[in-house]
């Protein structure tokens, strides 16, 4: 950090000139500690009518049973699986912004860590409301656990992906958490020097008595390294074990060995997208251009291009092989899903995720605000085509003609589905107005080194090669958030 | 002169902080801490901060679970109550090893935040000790013990040669206790 200045060649993580450490420490917390805008009222009030949908579709699936679903004796699982994967996915992108990219040296994810990994945590409390509400009995949840039990001791069937896929979510979960507290624990004691009274309080109860010292802080470098090195393979595992939810049963168009890598490439895609969608409206709303910069939504971006296209390729792959393997079933399941009664969902699902996203590969839409806004938005929606694809499309039409049936979904499966969207925002937007919603130390940690106003000083100093300086100058004619008449000078 | 415990260099830059440390150590004067509002590369080798075991504690955690996890399975699935499920081997080791892994990753983490926050004296509620409120903001402060150091003025002229904004001298080791 000290004493070292970052090659000229690298775009700026902070924008803005004559930024210091106070500056940054009250951007960030201006919407904590003020009072919140209409933007926030607004938004908050519509997701917590949603948050109230989710309550009554869930409470009357609890007292009715799942026989107020659209399930039928073909189609067992739809919605609820499809959601709960659906979330699972989003929640990938947290961890891999802070995990993947800590390894890996990214220093683009210092600003947008702290939020990507809040979504984790309140995508993966959506993905796990619908693993309890399947169930038809929640309240025998505790059943899915290895308890000692009066049932002559018989335990939980550790051959089934399904116990796998509960330690791999509530590991997932409770290790996610862990990460994000122990990075929050800075920034909340920085809340507490700042206010007083009532909140002081508060905030120093969960500050933990955080006091920056030399040794806490040496430790908490340690600790988030290694926390790191475990969250990264516990992320690919997480989504491996759930695509194992499929892949380990002998349903055609389900029982196949490309879906772990499959799934991890399109969790990671839904989960930038969901990324995207949040925080290009919060960057506005809360005033964080120079934070979150043109640099971040461009890299995000180049993640999702390449993500949407290791999915396409998997589409294709998981096409072809159903033909070449000379399996009957597995070949009609596949010609059924893109030519059978549900042709409409396969194509939007072709369409969102493959199609679409390679619009990115040309920079003006990579960098239009709108145009990635909208964007990322339809690849959510073809995520979650994708497994109401895979799910719906693989049962419909089983080994039985007779049996053969369409899924449609009651009103209590659509308001399950569209309350956990309200469940999430609802959880997100406290978010913004609790905690800071960018890691104030890690973005204090690039102010010497990579914000625009280093370079700038590294400039007006001389020494640097002419090439150079005219290429980062270029570089820079992307950034909404950059002064262009300051360069016209040099 | 004496009821100043503390005399703190408060500093607005961490290149300057760092060459305020270099002054003191040259003048053998014992820095108590830092307070910084940031993580700072190459502090803990001038001030003589051992590296943390941390990661050694979080390998034998790690091997902790996954030796849990075998038990677990092995105990309930192959010795205590075996299923007959078609015929297959009860002791399916390929079978157990996704649990294994993920309680590898759980005991691995919550062993070395546990461990983090008792040897760094976090818990919740726990009394912060603030010597500077802008410790956590934009100030990196340099303290020293006013007891064990005499020489109060030549402080006052090392940190403030160094680039200290200001240098206070508190009566109270920590302001947070009001």
């Amino acid at each position: 950090m000290s004493g070292h200045n970052e090659s000229i060649l690298r775009e700026p993580l902070i924008t803005g000139q004559d930024i210091t450490y106070a500056q940054i420490t009250s951007d960030i917390l201006d919407p904590v500690e003020n009072k919140p805008n209409k933007a926030w009222w607004i938004g908050f009030i519509l997701a917590l009518c949603g948050a109230t949908l989710w309550l009554v579709a869930v409470s009357y699936t609890f007292w009715n049973g799942i026989g107020s679903w659209g399930l039928n004796k073909t189609v067992g699982w739809a919605w609820d699986i499809t959601g709960f994967v659906w979330w699972v996915g989003i929640g990938h992108a947290g961890t891999l912004i802070s995990a993947v990219l800590l390894l890996f040296r990214q220093n683009w994810r210092n600003s947008i860590n702290r939020s990507a990994e809040a979504m984790t945590i309140f995508a993966v409390i959506c993905a796990a409301t619908y693993v309890v509400s399947h169930m038809g009995r929640p309240w025998l949840a505790y059943w899915v656990l290895p308890l000692p039990n009066q049932f002559g001791s018989l335990w939980v069937n550790f051959n089934s992906p399904l116990v796998w896929d509960m330690f791999a979510i509530s590991t997932y979960f409770s290790v996610s958490l862990l990460f994000w507290y122990t990075g929050l624990l800075p920034d909340i004691a920085t809340i507490r020097d700042r206010a007083t009274g009532l909140r002081r309080k508060i905030y120093s109860i969960f500050s933990f008595g955080w006091s920056g010292n030399v040794k806490t802080w040496q430790r908490f470098e340690t600790v988030s390294l290694i926390l790191a090195g475990i969250s990264t393979p516990l992320v690919l595992s997480v989504h491996t074990i759930v695509s194992m939810d499929f892949a380990t049963s002998v349903i055609p168009g389900w029982h196949t060995t490309i879906f772990p890598p499959y799934f991890v490439a399109g969790a990671i895609f839904s989960g930038f997208a969901m990324v995207l969608t949040l925080l290009l409206v919060a960057r506005k709303v809360l005033g964080l251009e120079n934070y979150i910069t043109m640099f971040h939504i461009e890299s995000m971006n180049k993640i999702i291009i390449l993500t949407g296209s290791i999915v396409g390729v998997a589409y294709i792959t998981e096409f072809f092989i159903a033909w070449y393997s000379g399996s009957e079933y597995e070949a009609y399941a596949f010609v059924n899903r893109s030519t059978g009664p549900y042709w409409w969902a396969y194509w939007m699902m072709m369409t969102c995720n493959v199609i679409s996203p390679q619009l990115l590969w040309f920079k003006k839409i990579r960098l239009s605000i709108p145009a990635t806004w909208i964007l990322s938005i339809v690849v959510n929606i073809g995520m979650w085509f994708e497994r109401f694809v895979i799910i719906v499309t693989s049962l419909h039409r089983d080994y039985l003609p007779s049996s053969w049936a369409m899924f449609y979904p009651t009103w209590v499966d659509v308001s399950v589905f569209v309350g956990s969207i309200g469940v999430f925002f609802t959880l997100f937007l406290l978010f913004l107005r609790v905690l800071p919603s960018i890691a104030i130390a890690e973005v204090k940690l690039l102010l010497k080194s990579s914000s625009e106003q280093a370079k700038m000083a590294q400039i007006k100093d001389g020494h640097l090669d002419k090439v150079h300086v005219k290429e980062y100058v270029e570089s820079l004619e992307k950034f909404d958030s950059v002064k262009q008449e300051e360069y016209a000078k040099i | 002169m004496s009821n100043i415990k503390y005399i703190l260099g408060s500093f607005g830059d961490p290149d300057e902080m760092m060459h305020g440390i270099e002054k003191l150590q040259e003048n053998n004067i014992k820095i108590y801490d830092v307070y910084t509002p940031m993580p700072i590369h190459g502090i803990e080798a001038k001030l003589g901060i051992k590296r943390s075991r941390l990661d050694i504690l979080a390998f034998f955690c790690g091997i902790t679970g996954t030796a849990s996890a075998f038990a677990l399975i092995y105990l309930t699935s192959v010795v205590d109550w075996r299923n007959n499920i078609g015929g297959k081997p009860a002791f399916a080791l390929p079978d157990f090893i996704p649990i294994m892994f993920e309680l590898t990753i759980l005991f691995t983490a919550f062993g070395l935040v546990l461990s983090y926050y008792a040897s760094t004296h976090l818990f919740p509620g726990r009394a912060p000790r603030v010597m500077d409120l802008r410790a956590t903001d934009d100030r990196f402060i340099i303290a020293v013990d006013a007891q064990q150091n005499a020489e109060h003025s030549k402080i006052d002229g090392l940190l403030k040669d160094a680039g200290a904004i200001e240098v206070k001298h508190n009566e109270r080791k920590y302001i947070s206790y009001e």
